[in-house]
């Protein structure tokens, strides 16, 4: 049976350019680049190479690119990182109950720690309410961390202005860009943040690679204690061949916003064809590649399921250690029920998918929950 | 696709076995694993040994191990919520009403072959295989699936699966009923599983050390109810008063440690009483009873009971079938007579009733 793969949110495959440039610097770049000789200046060249074209395609400074080995570390180093340096006075953060995990539990331990963390609700469309964003930064406020586009339903957050109102408060701004930044125009002077986390893999890196933007100006707590690399910001051997991956990838000419068309396609074929379907999030404020669909009355784990055994990777809510899956907290938090969490799918596209592909997961979706309607009636109940 | 057969894997010796098994005898199956319980959720009485539990990381770790060795799909589903209401719960209430639960029954009962069998009619299988020692077989005369005792009386588990339904027995494989526990590990040896020298646990999946009075406490502290303050009177059969106990739950019908009391001849529980939280205590022979009253029958090969009728009947699961006769006395509630007195009937815990190895029916102890 031919896989198709309608599931990038949560990770893409390594684009094809990626996959030359990574396997380049790992043939033939084979120094420390912090070494003084000529193998050590050719890997730091290599890495530098890498910073400027991330920092190109997010509208930086190549040196306020700190490479990490992901989007959580990403989100972990700056996190602790500015609230480890956090005045006592200033031990105050302000996120949303959306975020991912890496956030949240970042968060969490940070409460344990002492902090004060105040957790902003969303509305129905998964928004967050900048009036909230406003009462709740306050002068204790030391980081506001909201992320950019959410990974369940692809809704975007107004970050420009909840950037300013960070601004105006004297508070650092955090966003997890991860299933933004890379595929679509980023800029993080517009959007007006001072940490920016990236993941290679959501756009066609390798799993294993990230960075994090600090404007100039952030000092950062260090997470890791060892050599002076990233400016001290990220001890540690670089990842040069990662970082020439993440860097090629920035470059690839797809235009994610190219999916957009396709999505809708998706969208409109289920809604069209299946009954008791809806649309969970905002249909105006998301990312192109994303729709996240609720089908009345069916648990999303089974249409997940059944979907795979008829080739198509779908996903619903999130797995949790065992590789079961649990009813997404954003969805709880956007104010569905559990059993609407629990019938919902997200289906997220990416450069490879085809207008053929998209039709026949139409098909597969509808016939799969024809057939579970079908069958429900007669389940037994003892 | 309608040929498909979900395979019930916990990551054990015998559910891999019935993977491999299938997928040798050319059927098109997929493997799924039921997340029912977060044995890190009640941290008071987790252990280390809860790693090698049931449900652990670990069992899922074989599970999937076991399937790719295999060479099918698989899937991890998380019933929780759905074996928290039907058969966490009820446990808990069970013991605080003085009856002794047995779990697994209603775990097959209400989550293997209701929820599982739910869920594989989603994924589009017509039929789901367990690992369970029993025999399914259909009688072409009374039109009944029937439900025979295992090729192997030692690993014999129809005692837990009394409450299965025609519907679910009619899409329900064993394939394990005619095989010995030994001849399951010779061939789990051949298949080269991952899983083939796993040893085996006996205990209520998720209850640590066995410790249900531990257990019990702990879920009602996560509940937020203070531990049922149930210490009581410890009295004999005339009622007279030996000492007191720190929990009427934490005794059950024929236990004889853990009293306290020092006594001439051993002293065994011989009924429990939570209302007046009274535990009352006796001798082996007070223990002893000729009869006892099943409710909530479910008839697996005999379509129900018209008059009273010989059976052999279980009272426990590795309690050897006693001869009785069993008379109806409403559609789903009947008394069983002994030949010969039987120690220590539980209230909670099943009646099995069976003709030779055939699985009649079976009900709960009133």
């Amino acid at each position: 049976m031919q896989h198709v793969y309608f599931d990038h949110n949560a990770t893409t495959p390594v684009a094809p350019a990626v996959l030359r440039d990574l396997t380049a610097a790992l043939v033939e770049v084979n120094g420390n680049a912090s070494s003084i000789h000529h193998f050590g200046q050719v890997a730091k060249l290599r890495l530098e190479k890498a910073r400027r074209e991330v920092a190109a395609r997010i509208g930086c400074d190549p040196k306020e690119v700190v490479f990490t080995s992901g989007g959580t570390e990403s989100d972990n180093l700056a996190i602790f990182g500015v609230a480890k340096r956090a005045k006592s006075a200033a031990r105050h953060i302000v996120t949303t109950t959306i975020e991912h995990p890496a956030v949240l539990n970042a968060c969490a331990q940070l409460e344990r720690e002492g902090a004060i963390v105040t957790y902003l609700p969303v509305d129905r469309e998964g928004l967050v309410d900048l009036d909230d964003v406003k009462r709740a930064i306050r002068p204790g406020t030391g980081l506001v961390t909201i992320m950019h586009a959410n990974n369940e339903t692809g809704t975007v957050q107004p970050l420009r202005e909840i950037a300013t109102l960070a601004q105006r408060a004297g508070a650092i701004f955090h966003s997890d860009g991860v299933q933004v930044g890379g595929r679509v125009p980023v800029n993080v002077r517009d959007l007006g943040v001072d940490l920016y986390s990236l993941s290679g893999h959501k756009f066609g890196a390798p799993k294993g690679v990230g960075a994090l933007y600090v404007r100039k100006g952030i000092t950062l707590e260090a997470m890791f204690f060892g050599g002076h690399h990233e400016r001290d910001r990220r001890a540690g051997t670089e990842n040069v061949p990662g970082a020439a991956a993440i860097g090629t990838a920035t470059q690839l000419d797809f235009d994610w916003n190219s999916l957009a068309p396709l999505r809708d396609r998706l969208e409109q074929g289920i809604m069209a064809r299946v009954p008791g379907t809806c649309v969970n999030g905002s249909l105006i404020h998301r990312l192109p590649n994303t729709t996240n669909i609720q089908f009345a009355g069916i648990e999303g784990e089974a249409i997940v399921i059944a979907l795979d055994l008829r080739g198509f990777a779908v996903s619903s809510g999130s797995a949790c250690s065992s590789g079961a899956v649990e009813p997404s907290h954003v969805l709880l938090a956007m104010g569905l029920t559990p059993e609407e969490a629990r019938s919902s799918v997200r289906f997220s596209l990416g450069p490879g998918n085809t207008l053929t592909e998209v039709d026949s997961l139409i098909d597969a979706v509808e016939a799969t929950v024809t057939h579970l309607r079908r069958i429900s009636p007669q389940v037994v109940n003892v | 696709m309608s040929d498909l057969i979900a395979v019930a894997m916990s990551g054990g010796v015998d559910s891999s076995t019935v993977a491999a098994l299938l997928k040798r005898d050319g059927h098109n199956i997929a493997g799924l694993t039921m997340q029912l319980w977060n044995q890190r959720r009640l941290p008071e009485v987790a252990t280390d040994a809860t790693t090698g539990r049931c449900c652990s990381l670990d069992d899922v770790y074989d599970a999937r191990r076991v399937a790719e060795h295999v060479g099918l799909p698989y899937y991890v589903v998380n019933l929780e919520r759905q074996f928290e209401e039907s058969v966490v719960a009820p446990f808990v209430d069970d013991y605080l009403a003085g009856r002794t639960p047995v779990p697994c029954t209603r775990c097959n009962t209400f989550i293997k072959f209701d929820q599982f069998l739910e869920l594989a009619d989603s994924v589009g299988a017509k039929a789901i295989a367990t690992g369970h020692y029993a025999r399914i077989r259909h009688n072409a005369e009374t039109a009944r699936w029937e439900m025979h005792q295992a090729v192997d009386l030692t690993k014999d588990q129809t005692y837990f699966l009394w409450g299965l339904t025609q519907p679910q027995l009619a899409r329900t494989l064993f394939p394990l009923g005619e095989m010995t526990k030994p001849e399951v590990r010779a061939l789990a040896g051949e298949f080269q599983l991952p899983t083939a020298n796993k040893h085996e646990s006996y205990e209520i999946c998720f209850v640590p050390n066995g410790d249900y009075a531990a257990f019990i406490d702990a879920w009602q502290r996560e509940k937020g109810i203070e531990p049922a303050a149930t210490e009581g009177r410890v009295v004999d059969t005339e009622g007279k008063d030996l000492g007191r106990h720190d929990g009427a739950h934490h005794f059950t019908v024929g236990q004889r440690k853990g009293l306290g009391i020092a006594a001439k001849d051993p002293l065994y529980v011989i009924s429990t009483d939570p209302q007046s939280k009274t535990v009352v205590v006796g001798s082996n022979a007070d223990l002893q009873r000729s009869r006892l009253i099943a409710r909530d029958i479910n008839w697996i090969s005999w379509s129900g009971l018209a008059a009273p009728a010989p059976v052999s009947v279980r009272i426990r699961n590795r309690h050897t079938p006693a001869a009785a006769t069993i008379y109806p006395l409403s559609e789903n509630r009947a008394e069983v007579v002994f030949d010969q007195p039987q120690r220590a009937v539980t209230p909670g815990q099943a009646a099995v009733f069976y003709s030779g190895d055939l699985v009649a029916g079976g009900g709960w102890i009133e």
